[in-house]
Order: C-alpha cells, then structure tokens, then sequence
C-alpha cells in the first residue's frame, strides 16, 4: 500500500531532544484525527525508542538518531525509529521485560514491554557495530467507521 | 519538568510536574533523594498530578525510590495519578509495589 502522507526527522541525540521527537511525531499523527489516549500511546512508544537510541545506542555520545513516519489510508501509521550506534546482538532477550544493560542508571528495563502494549506491533532490527532500527505500528481507530465503510466499498 | 518538595513529621510529599523523561528524571531523582536522605521519612509520597507525560524513565525513577525507602523500612505513595500514567504504571506491575491512592 502506498503512505498517504510521509515525514522525515533527523536530530542530535541529546536528551533534550527526547521532548522534541515525540512531540513531532503527534503532532505528524494529528492528520489521522486520533483520540487524546491514541495520542498518548504513539507519543510514549516514540519517547521509549529515541531514549534507547541516546541511551543505549549511542551511550550518551552526541550522534544522529533518524525518525520517518508513514501514514496509510487505512488510518494506519509506521514510524521508524533508527541509530547507527552499537546495535543490540540478543534483539530477543532485550525486548524480555525487566530486562536491561544499564540498572545503575535505573532503568527499569520496561521499554520495550511499554512499546509492546501501547502499539499494534513492535518490529527490532539491529546489528551488532552498526545500528538498531525500531518500526512501530498502530491503527488509529477513532475513524473506525469511515475504515469498516472503506473496506467494504 | 520540576518537583515542589514539602516535609512534615514523618512524610516527604514531592509534587511533581511537567513531563517525565530520560531527560528530566536525573534532576527530579536528586532533589527527592536529598530530602529522603536528609529526613529519613516513614513515608514519600510522590504526586502525579501535574505531570503531563511520562515513560518508563519515570516507572525506573519510583522502582529506585521504592528500593530506597525500603532500605530505610518505609513505604512509597504514588498520588493522583492521571489516567495514562496510572496505565503505565501498572502495565509494570508497580501497583504491587508502592500503594496507590
Ligand atoms: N537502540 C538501541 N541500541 C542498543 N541497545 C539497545 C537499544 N534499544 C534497546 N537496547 C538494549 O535493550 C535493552 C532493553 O531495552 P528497554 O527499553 O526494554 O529497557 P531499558 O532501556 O534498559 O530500560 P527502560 O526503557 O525501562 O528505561 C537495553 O537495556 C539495551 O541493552
Ligand atoms: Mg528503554
């Protein structure tokens, strides 16, 4: 299916910029017409991946995290969450909850389990020296009606 | 993101607000921490109700406040929380660890 709407963000991996991601990308996904609580869930999802590319992927050296974000005409979005920092060789064992590499830091080793229940789907991609990339997924369905008339049209 | 710190007998109150992150968390920890560890409290009772976001930076910063008030034989309260936050805090499990009111 072809996106119906598309944006690409590229930023500093500065903590600062956490705020700014997130609110970037709700502010992308305002064009769906999503509920506050869609909102919330989308903002949050993209908080825990850009933290995890500062803190994890970069370990906190300045590089550059990318974002783009798909919209489709089924109301879906995809949004892409990528750095080029030292990648993650056990994807499976880092998305366990409770699971984390840095607990003096007190993380909670929550991220992933948090992205996991806020979206519809939760894709990792990574290798070991050269980066992880994120693809998140959710439907929005506070136009869930104009969605059941479209598929059946 | 700032906190408003209240003490009294034997409760620490930190009214927290804005929004919780990676970013923020650090500031917010050392200030709660310096009032516990100067008071020795029963009780901390963090308030939620001005905090307009948060992610699992913030669930990290009551799981360390809940190990540290444990090591001093006292108890965590997480206070008017709004509803999205109450969902993440129980998606960690953090209702069988600090009371919620
Ligand atoms: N972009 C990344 N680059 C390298 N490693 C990563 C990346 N994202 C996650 N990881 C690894 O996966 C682990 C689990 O990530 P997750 O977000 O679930 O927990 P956390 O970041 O450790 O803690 P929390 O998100 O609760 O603060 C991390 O501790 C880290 O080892
Ligand atoms: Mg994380």
């Amino acid at each position: 299916m072809k996106a119906s709407n598309t944006m690409r963000l590229c930023f500093d991996s500065r903590s600062a910029n956490e705020s700014f991601a997130r609110t970037a990308v709700a502010a992308f996904l305002c064009g769906l017409d999503p509920t506050v609580e869609e909102l919330t869930d989308v903002k949050t999802a993209v908080s825990e991946a850009v933290t995890n590319c500062i803190v994890h992927g970069y370990r906190e050296k300045i590089d550059k995290v990318y974002i783009t974000a798909n919209i489709y005409s089924d109301n879906r979005i995809v949004i892409k969450i990528k750095d080029k920092g030292c990648g993650i060789a056990d994807v499976k064992k880092a998305m366990e909850p409770l699971f984390t590499t840095a607990p003096e830091e007190e993380r909670a080793g929550l991220g992933f389990a948090v992205m996991e229940s806020l979206m519809d789907k939760v894709k990792v991609f990574s290798q070991p020296g050269k980066g992880t990339t994120v693809t998140l997924e959710k439907q929005i369905v506070s136009k869930g009606e104009d969605y059941v008339h479209n598929s059946r049209s | 993101m700032a906190v408003e710190i209240q003490i009294k007998e034997d409760t620490v109150r930190a009214y927290l607000s804005g929004e919780l992150d990676h970013h923020s968390a650090v500031g917010i920890r050392e200030k709660i921490d310096e009032s516990v560890m100067q008071s020795k409290p029963q009780q901390l009772i963090l308030d939620f109700a001005m905090v307009t976001f948060m992610d699992s930076s913030g669930i990290g910063l009551v799981m360390g406040r809940f190990r540290l008030m444990q090591e001093m034989g006292g108890k965590v309260i997480l206070q008017n929380l709004p509803a999205p936050i109450r969902k993440v805090m129980k998606l960690a499990g953090l209702d069988k660890l600090a009371e919620f009111l």
